[in-house]
């Protein structure tokens, strides 16, 4: 008999008040030749059915690399995990086998990638390649899931699906090949769905058909979905709640129209502030003065301290913790009550 | 339809924002209802109308054509020995005997006709032996990696650290029959290796790719990425060399058939005429001329079908 997901994971229950998803204090590291490069430092988020969580983080700040943690799909060696956990209906992922984690791939959990083109085997056909996830997890013939095939893309709009169904990735529009992926992701009506970029390779008006794709899919199936971006602007209308990421540690948590309105972290403020505006039209555009950290070689205290107006000196001498605000938001910055004033006036 | 040009490189989202038809690109070709163009069809499509292709592939249907039905080809048959007339040796061509006669007054014609067949089997099957051995593990070493990948490797060089004709001398004077499946698998004992090395790049080229991070993180086992995802898309480049390998496999047969340790006489093989026909070449130079033309046309004709293939296969060169 063939092991299910079921049985590795119960599907029902264990919930309670617990969060459907929970990430407690993960760290994720690498080792390099140059060294050992610490991606994620302490990550704690959760997540609960129906809900959105929008990961906001610019390149390097650890949210793919926890996306990743949380698949099971980095490659160890060279990444470890050091500390930290990842429950899942209350059942750390971390400990169980990569047997037991493939049955959850896919099937409880499942990705879609930034770039569709390149994230879609070149060799099959779509309809092959959504079809797949039935033949192999629950055993389809191959006629029963090429049919399933065909409803998942009129589900995801594809237009002319059953022609569709038998052509190859390339032949497809960048959007609509977002639209496959999301296909093969929701096949097996996944529990939690990570979406890691996935409107960054594509153009703003298809952005915007993507993510409402995404909220309606999401609201049939009242899954989790935790969206990683480093777009404030494909955030706001979707995400019920936030998660900034800075040099491998969360910011800012907060939810979403608190974050818009008013920021409790500098890095937060910065990137709100550096959105482009028409009504500051002819205006320099603000942007954070500086680079990312250098994983390699963390400032001392505060990752952000180099490049925050707001710096004192404790801030270099002391890494801030995440400073409670209120029940739904948290901030990592030892002066968030300035930050916060500050963004009114 | 809003579908009606596939091929259109465009990003607009075609459900919302039907795309006009767009004019045809220089690249599409219009008219014709696309097809789903695969790799493999794409290159179907590309290859048949180059001439190259076309030229060697006619080259070998007639060779292969005549390896399997050598009587086809010639009413004379050379291994009945009384199809040989001592007293008419060394006859030079005529109406008759189109290639003369050999030393032992033998039908040249005949002879090389049927001598086609060991260099075809002995090519084909060195080949698919190297293809399937070092391909299989080129791929597990590929996929794997770490202690494996380094135990495969090392043992890969030790072959390469062997000169090829001497470790087929060693082998074929260890195993000494003198018919061809012993050069066969001298020459495919010695020539694996290449095409180990050649998968396992591929293979660990094709492993990062996205696709097959993507397929493992929607649950696709370890056999099923490796079969499903990485093969196919990491062959191409074997598929190429063997080709052009196929060529080398069958002119190696006929240095190691000329040098006395492959195939020896009564089987007929182009090596072998040549060696026979070396010691007299001055006083009678087609017994020796005309199965050397025929080897060198055929390896031509292989490397031609690589050379032809690769073009296609490889978009770059496009």
């Amino acid at each position: 008999m063939k092991k299910t997901a079921a049985d590795v994971l119960p599907t029902e229950g264990g919930l309670g008040n617990e969060p459907l998803l929970a990430v407690d204090d993960l760290h994720v590291e690498f080792t390099t030749r140059q060294g050992v490069v610490k991606a994620v430092n302490g990550v704690s988020y959760d997540l609960r059915a129906g809900e959105t969580l929008a990961v906001l983080g610019e390149s390097g700040s650890g949210k793919s690399v926890t996306a990743q943690a949380i698949m099971g799909i980095l490659d160890m060696p060279p990444a470890r995990i050091p500390k930290g956990a990842i429950r899942f209906r209350g059942t750390d992922l971390l400990k169980l086998s990569e047997e037991a984690r493939a049955q959850i791939r896919g099937q409880r959990v499942a990705m879609i990638f930034q770039d569709a083109l390149s994230a879609l085997n070149p060799v099959f056909t779509v309809g092959w390649q959504i079809g797949e996830m039935f033949r192999v997890h629950r055993g389809m013939s191959r006629k029963d899931a090429q049919k399933r095939a065909v409803e998942l893309m009129d589900r995801v709009r594809i237009p002319a699906a059953r022609q569709r169904v038998h052509d190859f990735p390339h032949q497809f529009s960048g959007g609509m090949r977002q639209r496959i992926m999301i296909a093969m992701s929701i096949a097996l009506d996944p529990e939690v769905l990570i979406a890691d970029e996935p409107t960054t390779a594509l153009d703003v008006t298809v952005q915007a058909q993507i993510m409402e794709l995404l909220a309606e899919l999401q609201r049939e199936s009242n899954m989790g979905l935790i969206l990683i971006t480093h777009d404030l602007g494909v955030v706001a209308d979707v995400a019920d709640k936030i998660a900034v990421m800075y040099g491998g540690r969360i910011v800012e948590n907060a939810q979403v129209h608190d974050v818009y309105r008013a920021p409790a972290h500098p890095y937060s403020k910065g990137l709100l502030e550096s959105i482009p505006r028409v009504d500051l039209k002819g205006h320099e555009l603000y942007a954070i003065k500086g680079l990312p950290p250098n994983l390699l070689d963390m400032p001392p205290g505060c990752a952000f301290n180099p490049r925050c107006p707001y710096r004192q000196d404790n801030c270099v001498s002391s890494e801030p913790p995440l400073y409670e605000i209120n029940s739904t938001r948290s901030s990592a910055c030892h002066y968030w009550r300035e930050v916060l004033d500050g963004s009114h006036g | 339809m809003s579908e009606s040009t596939p091929m259109a490189p465009g990003t607009s989202d075609t459900l919302l924002n039907p795309a006009p038809p767009l004019p045809p690109s220089p690249g599409s070709r219009p008219g014709k209802a696309e097809k789903p163009a695969s790799l493999w069809s794409d290159a179907w499509h590309d290859l048949r109308r180059r001439p190259l292709f076309i030229g060697s592939s006619i080259m070998i249907v007639i060779l292969v054509v005549m390896a399997i039905f050598p009587s086809l080809f010639s009413s004379v048959d050379p291994t009945q020995a009384t199809t040989c007339q001592l007293a008419t040796a060394r006859q030079p061509p005529s109406a008759m005997h189109w290639f003369g006669k050999d030393n032992l007054g033998c039908d040249t014609f005949a002879r090389t006709i049927y001598g086609a067949r060991v260099s075809i089997v002995v090519g084909i099957t060195a080949t698919i032996v190297t293809a399937l051995v070092g391909g299989l593990l080129g791929l597990i070493a590929g996929f794997a990696g770490g202690g494996t990948d380094t135990l495969l490797s090392r043992v890969t060089e030790i072959f390469f650290a062997i000169p090829a004709i001497l470790g087929a001398l060693l082998i074929l004077s260890v195993f000494d029959t003198g018919n061809m499946w012993t050069v066969t698998l001298a020459l495919s004992v010695l020539a694996w290796p290449m095409i180990f090395r050649i998968m396992r790049a591929a293979v660990i080229t094709t492993k990062s790719q996205d696709y097959v991070v993507a397929a493992r993180a929607l649950g696709a086992g370890k056999s099923r990425i490796m079969f499903r995802h990485i093969l196919p898309n990491a062959v191409t480049p074997v598929i190429v060399i063997s080709m052009i390998n196929l060529g080398m496999f069958i002119s190696a047969e006929a240095a190691l058939s000329f040098l006395g340790v492959g195939i020896r006489s009564p089987e007929i093989s182009w090596g072998v005429m040549i060696a026979d026909a070396r010691p007299r070449f001055l006083e009678a130079p087609s017994p020796l001329l005309f199965p050397a033309a025929f080897l060198s046309i055929t390896v031509l004709a292989f490397i031609m079908l690589g050379d032809a293939v690769r073009d296609a296969l490889d978009p770059k060169l496009r």
